[in-house]
């Protein structure tokens, strides 16, 4: 069986910069991948070529079945490849409940009052403010509000970018948490992390990202068993 | 759907209600008012589509103003073509030039300032261009004869301007009121709110942007057409000086931006308050101008939603004061 999400020698960057050196990453179906590397090594880089907002230079992005390497971002959104994009993105003079809507406009449109009472499973405290302008609330809340974004849109794979950044440690812990609970709930999440503790204990996999391509893929355990790629990498 | 379905009740009550002004009255005064102040609301609407509901500060839409004014006399006097035709040359002109500077701004990405000073300086531009060349009748301006006749859009009195505006209103205020519950009007206030958000649920920033620019210039054109109709005169500094930009966008921002009755209310208090300062002060020039900045302000320090958004920063005050008793 083929993966859910296969990159192959992608290669990309800006103007003539390049910073995705050839990135071979892969995702199976239903398994969380944390990505981690630190500040400038290309993660964000790489979220925003595979979903199609830059293009790729160099390689191929297969989604589903599906080439994607070329695709434009609705096209990816619409196969089920579905970014919460970093920093709590939200539309802050939109309410949250026009907020989650929009997720799902573009995919899922027709089972979007499912998927609403779904995503308010998850996040009841969404539910108390449906009425509420998403700029009004707390940090954390706004978060929680583009994961449920990106949820309506009934992700196939689900890659968050960072949803720890500026956090407290309560709420990160609490983010974590919701992680987890996706993750059970059979969902392939790719997490895009520098919170290296904590995405260790609840990923499948993870890759370490060094100067635009891929340095180390393997189990935590592996990640965290040798010396060597703990100091030079992970800094723990 | 049940607030859209108010708001549209709203729109029709409005539009009655005005409707029933000219057959209550035949003064001029109060006849003249009403059509300059549904006139300003004409193109505070408009540029409320690309500034309010987009977030693209506009300061220079007498670009599209003066575009369809000068479309609307040219197609008259040189192509010798019924008004009614001219408006509908108008409104497509001015909306075709806003598609041109949209699709060279939003390219390359200009927002904010930036934006709002290549609009302006476009606005100049055109000035310029209309001045130096000779189809625009340079400085000296075009004149529309007087042809008093429904089939040439001139009416003997006010009373027919004030319908014909009112129509250009109601069509705005329906525009607005979809742009409110429309799929293309999420995906504009997403944009507005944020790009990267934007893109990230599969909305294409720049189409949409450019719709909305589109949409924007054309209602500004139908103002500019019929300013030409009324005034039957128009020069390069009527069409594409800054004053016009500045009425547009005051009146929207006063009166609350990305709402559906800000910018009537806006066009409406500024209207009086001219008026009375006029009254006040007699015909001191530039007097307009300096209550439209002193209001401008007063507004943006302590109303940040403006007129419409008066009632949910009245609770919000209320709110974090009962939330410090508390």
């Amino acid at each position: 069986m083929s993966a859910l999400l296969e990159i192959r020698g992608l290669r990309g960057g800006y103007g003539q910069v390049e910073v995705l050196r050839g990135v071979d990453l892969t995702v199976q179906a239903g398994e969380t991948v944390a990505l981690l590397g630190s500040n400038g090594a290309g993660k964000s880089t790489l979220n925003n070529v595979v979903c199609g907002i830059y293009p790729a230079w160099a390689g191929t992005v297969h989604f589903d079945g599906k080439d994607l390497s070329r695709a434009h971002y609705r096209e990816v959104v619409k196969a089920g490849l579905i970014q919460v994009p970093e920093g709590r993105k939200v539309f802050p003079n939109l309410t949250v409940l026009e907020n989650l809507e929009l997720g799902s406009f573009t995919r899922a449109r027709e089972r979007r009052a499912a998927n609403l009472d779904k995503v308010f499973a998850i996040f009841p405290r969404l539910k108390e403010r449906l009425a509420q302008l998403a700029g009004t609330m707390s940090g954390g809340e706004q978060q929680m509000l583009a994961i449920g974004r990106g949820l309506m849109a009934e992700p196939r794979l689900l890659i968050l970018d960072e949803p720890s950044l500026g956090l407290s440690p309560l709420l990160v812990d609490e983010m974590f948490g919701l992680i987890r609970q996706l993750r059970e709930g059979g969902l392939a999440v790719l997490l895009v992390e520098q919170n290296v503790g904590q995405s260790l204990e609840i990923a499948d996999r993870a890759y370490v990202m060094e100067n635009g391509a891929i340095r180390f893929s393997g189990t935590p355990d592996e990640l965290l068993g040798s010396d060597e790629l703990r100091r030079a990498y992970l800094g723990l | 759907m049940t607030s859209g379905g108010k708001e549209l009740a709203g729109i029709f009550l409005f539009v009655a209600l005005v409707a029933g002004i000219p057959l209550a009255t035949d003064s001029g005064v109060i006849l003249n008012f009403v059509m300059m102040a549904l006139y300003a609301a004409l193109l505070a609407q408009a540029w409320n589509i690309l500034g309010g509901f987009g977030g693209q500060f506009s300061f220079g839409h007498a670009l599209f103003f003066g575009t369809g004014a000068y479309i609307q006399a040219i197609a008259q006097l040189q192509g010798g073509l019924n008004a009614w035709l001219a408006l509908f040359m108008a409104v497509a002109g001015s909306a075709g030039v806003g598609a041109l500077v949209g699709a060279l701004s939003f390219r390359y990405g200009l927002k904010g300032s930036y934006f709002a000073l290549v609009t302006l300086a476009f606005a100049e531009v055109f000035r310029i261009l209309a001045l130096s060349v000779p189809f625009t009748g340079a400085g000296v301006g075009l004149m529309l004869p007087l042809h008093e006749s429904f089939a040439n859009m001139q009416f003997g009195s006010r009373k027919g301007y004030v319908y014909l505006v009112l129509a250009f209103v109601a069509a705005a205020l329906l525009l607005t009121w979809w742009l409110k519950h429309s799929r293309f009007g999420a995906y504009l206030q997403a944009v507005r709110d944020n790009e990267d958000a934007a893109r990230a649920i599969g909305v294409n920033p720049f189409g949409v942007k450019l719709g909305a620019i589109v949409l924007s210039g054309g209602l500004m054109g139908a103002g500019g057409a019929f300013y030409v109709q009324v005034f039957q005169y128009i020069d390069p500094g009527i069409a594409y000086g800054p004053g016009t930009s500045v009425e547009a966008l005051v009146a929207a921002i006063v009166g609350g931006m990305g709402t559906l009755w800000g910018p009537v209310l806006g066009a409406l208090v500024l209207h009086v308050l001219a008026d009375l300062t006029r009254n006040l002060f007699g015909q001191l020039p530039g007097i307009n101008m300096v209550i439209y900045g002193m209001v401008l302000v007063l507004i943006v320090m302590f109303l940040p939603r403006g007129i419409a958004g008066l009632g949910a920063t009245a609770k919000s005050l209320w709110k974090k004061s009962g939330g410090r008793r508390g």
